[in-house]
């Protein structure tokens, strides 16, 4: 067969791109949910973290007792995310977490979106740190509380320091969620793969998978390469 | 309030560090009546940031009481957010926000903490732009100005929320010299505005014409107070006099 009649095969016939079709639906679905519970998890346990490490010390009594107990959950959290495979905490998750649930794009973005969490909390975490405390100080002389002077001081300038990196999180996320196929939810792999079975053909439905894949990733590195250069041209 | 009412009272204020091993500051006694611009002066390590930093509970005293219009504000059930509205604060390195334009600087805190309108606000704000002489440049962003500019326009922010004092910790030190002068205007101006100030500053020329009473510190204490004609011209202890010969 040549090249084209293998694409025929694989693709056109019997409407076989409706899998992959599919299954790119499902792997954005799950990539944008699973960032978006990645970013909560994340700037809560960031702004925890880098709370303790600067005030932790000078902090008092009853607040202090709350932020440590916080702040030891968070790293134990941290330890074991980033410690096991994605793919064993998506198993987890699906055969002993959710069981009862028949939602597997649910099970999956609650999977990824822990487990970037995670990785999303370091990010910024560093982005707070790299704060200078003029800035924190200037805040709070102003009278704005601790919270506030979070909410429109440092979180937006943090923010702002973090995209590049945050957005590089967003293209490991989109790549990684290809294992979803081990809990049977039809993604993108899922979806070449369910071709492979059918045609015997290894070499179409896997490079198709890949180019589809890369041609994403490209696209949103473009992205992120003007946003960065939106970025800088505000500030000076 | 009357002219002559005490607007800060501070009273045997400690500031340790390393559980007392450096004592920053060594039982600080002073009165700050309203009106008044108190210059601190005194060789660097002496404390007089960790002082004016206390004022304001920046730092965390160890010991002793600040009252600000007669509230405690080193009482734990103090909330001292409310009392550091009414207290300005310019610092050595500005610390305008970065990612905020010049209006927004000086708006966003009346507007989310006196809850004025964005009119009022911005109302306020050009008016003391234009005392500044810094009235074009509102839309632009901190990166893009001058140190001495961004010093004026720190002092404009806080300003906005209409404090009853103002406290200075070294606000020309990271100046060029020819920007000093313009800030140490503005510094004027608002002394003879009768705003209540403590100033931290190395300009000894700023504390002879400006200050109404000097305060000389060194090693976390106070070791002489007075008019600026008896703390520069009639020096009392060996420790102001050593000092006077090096600066001046």
């Amino acid at each position: 067969m040549s090249l084209k009649e293998k694409f025929i095969f694989n693709f056109i016939e019997q409407d076989r791109w409706k899998y992959l079709w599919e299954g790119l639906g499902a792997t954005l679905k799950v990539t944008f949910f699973a960032l978006v519970v990645g970013v909560i998890i994340g700037v809560v346990i960031a702004i925890i973290r880098s709370t303790y490490d600067k005030n932790g010390k000078d902090m008092k009594g009853f607040s202090k007792i709350i932020l440590s107990i916080l702040n030891a959950i968070c790293r134990v959290y941290l330890t074991v995310i980033r410690g096991t495979p994605v793919v064993v905490q998506l198993m987890i998750m699906y055969y002993v977490v959710m069981v009862s649930s028949t939602n597997k794009i649910l099970v999956a973005t609650l999977a990824f979106g822990m487990n970037s969490g995670a990785y999303v909390a370091e990010i910024f975490r560093s982005g707070i740190m790299s704060i200078d405390n003029g800035q924190f100080e200037a805040g709070r002389s102003l009278g704005f509380n601790y919270v506030q002077t979070m909410q429109y001081i440092i979180i937006p300038q943090a923010f702002k320091n973090v995209l590049p990196t945050l957005a590089n999180e967003f293209i490991v996320l989109l790549k990684e969620t290809s294992v979803s196929g081990y809990v049977a939810l039809h993604d993108l792999t899922k979806g070449g793969d369910i071709i492979r079975s059918r045609t015997y053909d290894a070499f179409m439905p896997l490079i198709g998978v890949a180019i589809i894949y890369l041609a994403m990733v490209m696209f949103f590195t473009y992205l992120v390469s003007i946003l960065e250069r939106r970025l800088r041209n505000s500030e000076r | 309030m009357n002219a002559n009412e005490t607007l800060i009272k501070v009273e045997g204020l400690q500031k340790y560090y390393n559980g007392g091993e450096i004592k920053a500051l060594d039982g600080i006694n002073t009165e700050i009546k309203k009106g008044e611009v108190v210059v601190v002066i005194g060789p660097s390590g002496s404390g007089k940031s960790t002082f004016l930093r206390c004022l304001n509970l920046l730092e965390v005293p160890t010991g002793g009481s600040i009252f600000f219009e007669d509230t405690d504000i080193t009482d734990d059930k103090t909330d001292i957010n409310i009392h550091r509205q009414k207290m300005g604060m310019v610092f050595q390195h500005f610390n305008l926000f970065p990612h905020m334009t010049i209006l927004k600087n000086m708006t966003i805190a009346p507007m989310k903490l006196l809850k004025k309108s964005e009119a009022e606000a911005t109302e306020k704000a050009m008016q003391l732009l234009r005392r500044v002489g810094l009235e074009d440049r509102a839309n632009a962003y901190p990166s893009q100005l001058s140190g001495g500019q961004k010093q004026r326009i720190a002092i404009v922010r806080a300003l906005c929320m209409e404090p009853e004092v103002m406290l200075f910790d070294e606000p020309t030190s990271a100046l060029d010299p020819e920007m000093v002068g313009e800030v140490l205007e503005v510094m004027k101006q608002l002394a003879h505005d009768n705003m209540t100030m403590v100033v931290v500053t190395h300009e000894m020329g700023f504390a002879k014409e400006v200050g109404t009473r000097v305060m000389f510190m060194a090693d976390g204490k106070q070791v002489e107070e007075g008019s600026p004609n008896e703390i520069f011209d009639h020096p009392k202890s060996d420790r102001l006099q050593q000092f006077l010969a090096k600066v001046i």
